[in-house]
């Protein structure tokens, strides 16, 4: 504690540049994001209304005000294009997480069971495809997936289908996809709570008449708990948001709510509506964010 | 001191009593041996527990004794040989299936469950009725004096009151033998005499037979009915603690438990129950003819500390026929006071250093030994033990 | 072994080879077509490097792969800076005003979505009537990565034992001087990794860089990203290889050092 006190006062001064960093680039903006989306779309650069000029004084700024609506809101509850891929976007987030849990579970279980010095290398090679690109692992499975593609081939050879099947544009790649994408998210944060578990646990649990899958259920996942929680809420929240992959891999009938953000933004050049989907967006994410914060400050500051 | 005698003996009494129907053994080891790689941690073992007996497995770390435990309770399968508990061969049983429980050294008490639910968990693995685990949680908290605290979690307890939980969590289900892995290691001393006590008590009242694992021999004195001294994968010993003590069969046995003088040296005469064995450390040497023959040369002939005594008397003079033997002369080169003892270590005219404690029975010793006095040590040859190997 | 607890059973097992299988065979099947001499992609036409050639002689790629390397070089290292001071502030520093509002802002970006961050950024800028391109793209990385940083860094500030700092300054250190000869050292393997991690989630990232770039300045991602969308080309996957090996090295050679300063900090420790 004493050494905490003595270097408390120079800590502080180390989070000055990153606290107005913050503030100006990851603060700031949001509030420009709330604005926008208040506003009036127009055909200019920028294109939306009012541009306000701090220049023009409190008068202006009353107009611009005053000129703000909720109009662009009341776009998202009225057009069923909003509606649905935000439902879509929560769909998606949710099952391809149960899917990542019930995939990484497994993995991670296996990962604690490992003798001590295989543990390193395997998370070692867990963390590597984080490292290598994002898109190029999405590419990669476009190469397998794609009509000439390796799995049909394979599929072909074995006789278990008579046509190539379309994988690309289908719901099943996108959420091939972000399960490969989000593996490590899961698998680590799972990993770190069953390696720190006390085996001798489940041997008094085994020791006390309950089979392996019995002590399983009722001592190694309820003392995971954590890590899943961890694991889905790493996972959950940036899916929800998810635009590269449903992009690349998913059929265009029906979009998440990362696409349709991109779409308004770069194809229809309405800025106000994207930043109203932005918020809209924002507001859905804050009950897991707050969840997630507290739980990430709860792991890395633990144990004071 | 009267009462701890008494108690004492009252134990002796309890010890010999708990002979159930015919005198076959609960648990009977046969030539068991488990291996790691190419090392050996239990090797061609054989073991008899009786019902209702109070056993201690004593060994240095590495010994094997927790490896020899974890077979009873089902984490290890014996690569050789059989474990029968009241005559089934429970080798193969997986550990949930065996009517035995184990208390871990570290508790292992499971961190979401509350004291209550520690206690109930085997009980409800075996399918009991939720009214009958109710009384029967009940009664081990009461049994282990934890009342009031069956909501807690563990970690809201103290050291002493998680031991007492996970005595009660391994005892709930009332298992045919109760293993304790170094139940004690993790208490304080005056904490972990005070339980020493309770844990017999305990065996005594509900009848059961425990078997600890333990590497303070002092506990296992206390507490055990019988010990099986292990070194290196076999058990060097069994025997009572006071066997063990005044009989060790070994060399290694003798300096494992306690202190000891060793002379070693050459038999060259034995006639009228006495044997004469000429040592290089204390020259000829006198001692009590053992009541197996002995058949080798060379012998060690061990003393404990207590039962070489020092005199003044007769300093430098022909002394008496009966002190000639087993006497020598020397100096004290070293006093540590222990409170109701004090340990000495005289350095004889030969060079050999003899270690000899004396019980402090006065307050005031003005007869005390000090540093570089003159004095004789010398034992009786009924307190010196022959050992072959 | 008996206690099936303690065997890896044979479910365990098959868990980790299907796991890690899955894991790396689209690496590795993409390295391999890499080398593919076929244009149809998926037919195999014998080993050759035509398409590494073929990425040499793009002008339009190799000045993307450009911009990219300067921004991911610039933007790690100002996101190590920054994520750095960050960490320490929170690991040593006491509670201070809006010190849960600090580390709140330093942890959301790890998973807030991209398009969000991305959008927010752009409408700064557009507002700062800042002009599009390197130094845009460039904030926005540092601001996304620097969060990553600070959590490496702290989490390895947390773990390191306190009582060096005591000794250090026992021995006559003030505060800052046995941050600097006793703690900073240590971390460096974490500042490391940090720069690292920063540095191939800048590569990586397409999102972001679409909105804050301007036009003309093209990040390497944004390239293949509007290639990928028009269909598989052979040239990619040789791109892509590139970038994996890239990494690969750099990983590579991050673990060396680490392991290096470690096993000289043991063997300085006596002294």
């Amino acid at each position: 504690m004493s050494t905490r006190r003595i270097f408390a006062r120079p800590a502080r001064y180390a989070t000055i540049a990153p606290y107005l960093w913050m503030a100006l680039f990851f603060l700031v903006p949001f509030g420009f994001v709330l604005k926008i989306s208040l506003s009036q779309t127009a055909i200019a650069q920028p294109p939306y209304t009012p541009v306000f000029d701090l220049g023009e004084g409190w008068e202006a700024f009353k107009a611009a005000f005053e000129q703000l609506s909720l109009d662009n809101f009341r776009l998202l509850l009225s057009d069923n294009l909003y509606i649905l891929s935000y439902l879509r976007s929560l769909v998606v987030a949710v099952t391809s997480t149960l899917i990542l849990l019930v995939i990484g579970y497994p993995i991670a279980y296996g990962m604690a069971r490992l003798p001590q010095r295989w543990q390193g290398i395997a998370m070692i090679l867990v963390i590597v495809p984080f490292w290598t690109s994002f898109l190029i692992r999405i590419y990669a499975w476009i190469n397998i997936l794609q009509h000439d593609g390796l799995l049909n081939q394979i599929l072909l050879a074995l006789h278990l289908v008579s046509g190539p099947v379309a994988w690309l544009s289908t719901d099943t790649a996108m959420y091939i996809g972000i399960v490969y994408s989000y593996l490590p998210f899961m698998i680590l944060p799972l990993y770190a709570t069953l390696a720190k578990m006390d085996r001798t646990l489940l041997e008094a649990a085994e020791d006390l008449g309950a089979s392996p899958a019995k002590a399983f259920w009722l001592v190694t996942f309820p003392l995971s708990l954590p890590g899943v929680g961890a694991g889905v809420l790493l996972c959950v929240i940036p899916i929800v948001g998810e635009f590269v992959i449903p992009d690349l891999l998913a059929g265009s009938n029906s979009l998440m709510i990362g696409q349709t953000l991109w779409l308004e933004f770069f194809t229809n050049k309405d800025w106000p509506v994207a930043s109203a989907v932005a918020i809209a967006l924002l507001l859905l994410l804050v009950p897991p964010l707050l969840l997630y914060d507290r739980l990430q400050r709860r792991q890395i500051e633990g144990g004071r | 001191m009267a009462e701890q005698l008494a108690k004492a003996e009252n134990r002796s009494t309890e010890k010999t009593a708990p002979q159930t129907a015919v005198d076959m053994p609960l648990l009977r080891i046969e030539r068991v041996t488990k291996r790691f790689g190419n090392f050996s941690a239990v090797n061609q073992l054989s073991l008899e527990i009786r019902a209702g007996e109070f056993f201690a497995l004593l060994g240095p770390s590495g010994c094997g004794k927790t490896t020899l435990l974890r077979m009873l309770a089902g984490f290890e399968t014996p690569d050789e040989g059989r474990i029968l508990l009241g005559g089934r061969d429970i080798a193969q049983v997986m550990p949930h299936e065996r009517p035995v429980n184990m208390m871990f050294q570290n508790y292992a008490l499971f961190p979401h469950l509350s004291v209550h639910d520690n206690i109930a968990f085997g009980l409800r693995r075996a399918g009991m009725a939720r009214a009958e685990i109710a009384a029967r949680v009940a009664e081990m908290v009461a049994l282990v004096k934890l009342d009031g605290l069956e909501r807690r979690k563990p970690d809201q307890l103290s050291g002493g009151q998680r031991q007492r939980v996970a005595l009660a969590r391994s005892l709930a289900r009332r298992p045919q033998v109760l293993l304790l892995d170094e139940p004690l290691a993790a208490l304080d001393k005056k904490l972990r005499e005070s339980t020493q006590g309770e844990l017999m008590e305990l065996q005594r009242r509900l009848g059961l037979t425990f078997i600890i694992v333990t590497h303070d021999q002092e506990e296992a004195m206390t507490m055990a009915s019988r010990i099986g001294v292990m070194d290196a994968g076999r058990l060097a010993q069994v025997a009572t603690p006071r066997d063990l003590y005044e009989a060790p069969a070994s060399r290694w046995v003798a300096e494992f438990v306690g202190d000891v003088n060793l002379f070693e040296g050459q038999v060259i005469s034995s006639e009228q129950g006495r044997l004469k064995v000429t040592t290089r450390e204390a020259g000829i040497v006198t001692v009590a003819e053992p009541r197996q023959p002995v058949t080798k040369a060379i012998v060690t002939i061990a003393i404990r500390p207590e039962k070489i005594k020092l005199s003044r008397r007769g300093l430098a003079s022909g002394a008496d026929a009966l002190q000639a033997i087993n006497r020598f002369e020397g100096e004290v080169a070293e006093i540590n006071y222990l409170g109701g003892l004090t340990a000495y270590r005289i350095r004889l005219d030969n060079g050999t250093m003899v270690r000899s404690v004396m019980a402090n029975t006065a307050r005031l010793d003005a007869d005390g030994y000090g540093s570089s006095d003159r004095v004789a040590a010398w034992f009786a040859p009924d307190d010196g033990v022959v050992l072959e190997q | 072994m008996a206690g099936a607890v303690n065997r890896l059973s044979r479910f365990n097992m098959t868990a980790l080879a299907l796991g890690f299988a899955f894991l790396y065979l689209p690496i590795v099947i993409l390295v391999i077509y890499s080398f593919n001499a076929s244009r149809l992609v998926n037919v195999w036409g014998g080993w050759s490097l035509r398409w590494y050639v073929e990425f040499f002689n793009d002008r339009a790629m190799l000045e993307a792969a450009w911009m990219s390397l300067r921004v991911a070089a610039v933007s790690a290292t100002l996101a190590t800076l920054l994520g750095t001071l960050a960490a320490i502030g929170l690991a040593r520093g006491e509670r201070f005003a809006g010190r849960a509002l600090f580390s709140g802002m330093l942890y959301s970006p790890l998973v807030m979505p991209e398009v969000i961050s991305g959008l927010s950024l752009l409408l700064l800028f557009v507002a700062l009537n800042a002009e599009r391109g390197f130094w845009t793209v460039t904030v926005a990385h540092t601001t996304l990565t620097m969060c990553f940083v600070a959590v490496v860094v702290q989490s390895r500030l947390t773990s390191l034992d306190r009582s060096l700092e005591e000794a250090a300054m026992d021995l006559g250190c003030n505060p800052v001087k046995a941050f600097v000869m006793v703690t900073l050292p240590l971390i460096l393997p974490a500042i490391v990794a940090g720069w690292m991690l920063a540095f191939t989630l800048s590569l990586d990232d397409v999102v972001i860089a679409s909105f804050t770039t301007g036009p003309g300045s093209a990040t390497l991602p944004i390239r293949i990203y509007s290639e990928v969308r028009l269909g598989v080309k052979p040239e990619i996957n040789a791109i892509c290889t590139l970038v994996i090996a890239l990494i690969t090295v750099l990983i590579v050679v991050a673990s060396v050092a680490s392991r290096l300063s470690s096993s000289q900090g043991e063997s300085a420790a006596p002294l």
